[in-house]
């Protein structure tokens, strides 16, 4: 912004403060993401004590649980998503008001974890919702959680309003809502939401088929 | 308790026409079960529930096994139940009987008429074994969702494809990782075969 660095603190020292309004309205948001009320496993616990007194979430502007995804601003992810479950949790995603954010909480929310090979373990959350932070971790200690809420505070604070770089809910053709799978005779149908999600692949990824064809 | 072999005497006394083998386990566990056929299964249940030297009021756990067929001998489903007495604090009583693992002739008889506690093991055991329980209430799935066809714990069960992405494959992922075609790291595959080797 235009404001000299030096004329900005010479100003606060007299108490008059100068902000842009994105950085101020960034301030409100990050300091109030009001989590959805809901675990799925054993990580829950590990988020119940991140709320608690002992690690107290409340430092974060996170403490306010809500009961319902019509005033949440955050899902945090937390435990095992069966296949049985995840239907639900895409449809409490929908229901979410904008803008709202993502965390996966825990080995199992991020890739299906110790029960990965299950036949009725969704293997990570990503495959039907976009998530903005994941934390690994079997469960996370409430540290890593607080430390994930930092993160997500960071991607808030780094977002523009102006018109090129406006984030997804300003734009009225954007749609939030995410397909909810449907329970299918072996399997959720679709296993995957093909448009947000793809096997991740680096460098030293190959697939199975390119590794068979080499000499 | 009495033994094992007294309780078949007292339930072949009582229930005319039963056939009931004894069964050992493990020696560690020292738990000798009796096999029943299943046309008596019910009768035999009744008889240990009622007879005032057993009061078994208590069913502990419901649960099934899968043998697969072996040296041309057919495979068959087996119920397992453990049968207490809270009243003279004594038991178990292991009762278990067996079907053809045929989807269309798995059916044993319920004893949830006896025992309400069996219900919901009775429900578990037909979702993921396939086990049709005769005479019982209110038999549907109760783990997996209603539209699953699958009985997932069954030994020939095949689970979904979904190894899209396998960064550390071993044993069976990677063989299910393989036959998906799947994103593995090249160096993953091949320490995965050379731990095999």
């Amino acid at each position: 912004m235009a404001v000299d660095e030096g004329l900005k603190s010479e100003m606060q020292k007299h108490g008059v403060f100068v902000i842009p309004f994105e950085q101020l309205y960034n301030w409100g948001r990050k300091s109030s993401i009001w989590p959805l009320q809901f675990g799925l496993a054993c990580c829950a616990i590990e988020m119940i004590a991140s709320a608690a007194s002992r690690y107290d979430l409340a430092r974060f502007g996170a403490e306010v649980f809500r009961a319902t995804p019509r005033q949440a601003d955050l899902m945090i992810v937390a435990g095992t998503v069966t296949k049985k479950m995840a239907p639900q949790v895409v449809r409490l995603f929908n229901q979410m008001p904008e803008p709202k954010y993502v965390i996966a909480m825990g080995a199992c929310a991020i890739s299906g974890g110790p029960f990965k090979d299950g036949y009725n373990v969704l293997k990570g959350i990503d495959r039907y919702i976009p998530v903005d932070v994941h934390i690994p971790g079997c469960p996370p200690r409430p540290e890593a959680l607080i430390h994930a809420i930092m993160t997500l505070q960071q991607k808030i604070a780094g977002q523009h309003l102006e018109k090129d770089h406006r984030p997804r809910w300003y734009d009225k053709t954007e749609t939030a809502e995410y397909p909810i799978p449907g329970y299918g005779a072996h399997d959720l149908e679709p296993p995957v939401n093909k448009s947000i999600w793809q096997p991740p692949r680096n460098y030293r990824d190959e697939t199975i088929q390119e590794v068979l064809k080499k000499p | 308790m009495e033994t094992i072999e007294k309780l078949k005497e007292a339930a072949i006394q009582a229930v005319h026409g039963a056939t009931i083998d004894i069964v050992n386990s493990t020696p560690a566990a020292a738990q000798p079960s009796l096999v029943v056929d299943r046309e008596h299964f019910y009768g035999v249940g009744k008889f240990f529930k009622e007879d005032s030297r057993f009061q078994i009021d208590y069913c502990s756990c419901v649960t099934a096994v899968d043998y697969l067929p072996k040296d041309g001998k057919p495979g068959h489903v087996e119920v397992v139940y453990h049968l207490y007495s809270v009243a003279q604090k004594q038991g178990p009583i292991i009762l278990k009987v067996r079907a053809p693992r045929e989807l269309d002739q798995c059916h044993v008889p319920s004893l949830t008429p006896l025992w309400r506690g069996c219900e919901f093991q009775e429900r578990e055991a037909f979702d993921l074994y396939g086990v049709k329980f005769d005479g019982h209430p209110d038999l549907r799935r109760i783990l997996m969702w209603d539209e699953f066809k699958d009985h997932p714990m069954r030994k020939d069960y095949v689970p979904p494809m979904d190894y899209e992405w396998e960064p550390t494959p071993h044993d069976d992922t990677l063989v299910r990782a393989e036959q998906g075609g799947g994103v593995v790291p090249p160096s993953a595959i091949e320490e995965a075969h050379k731990a095999k080797k």
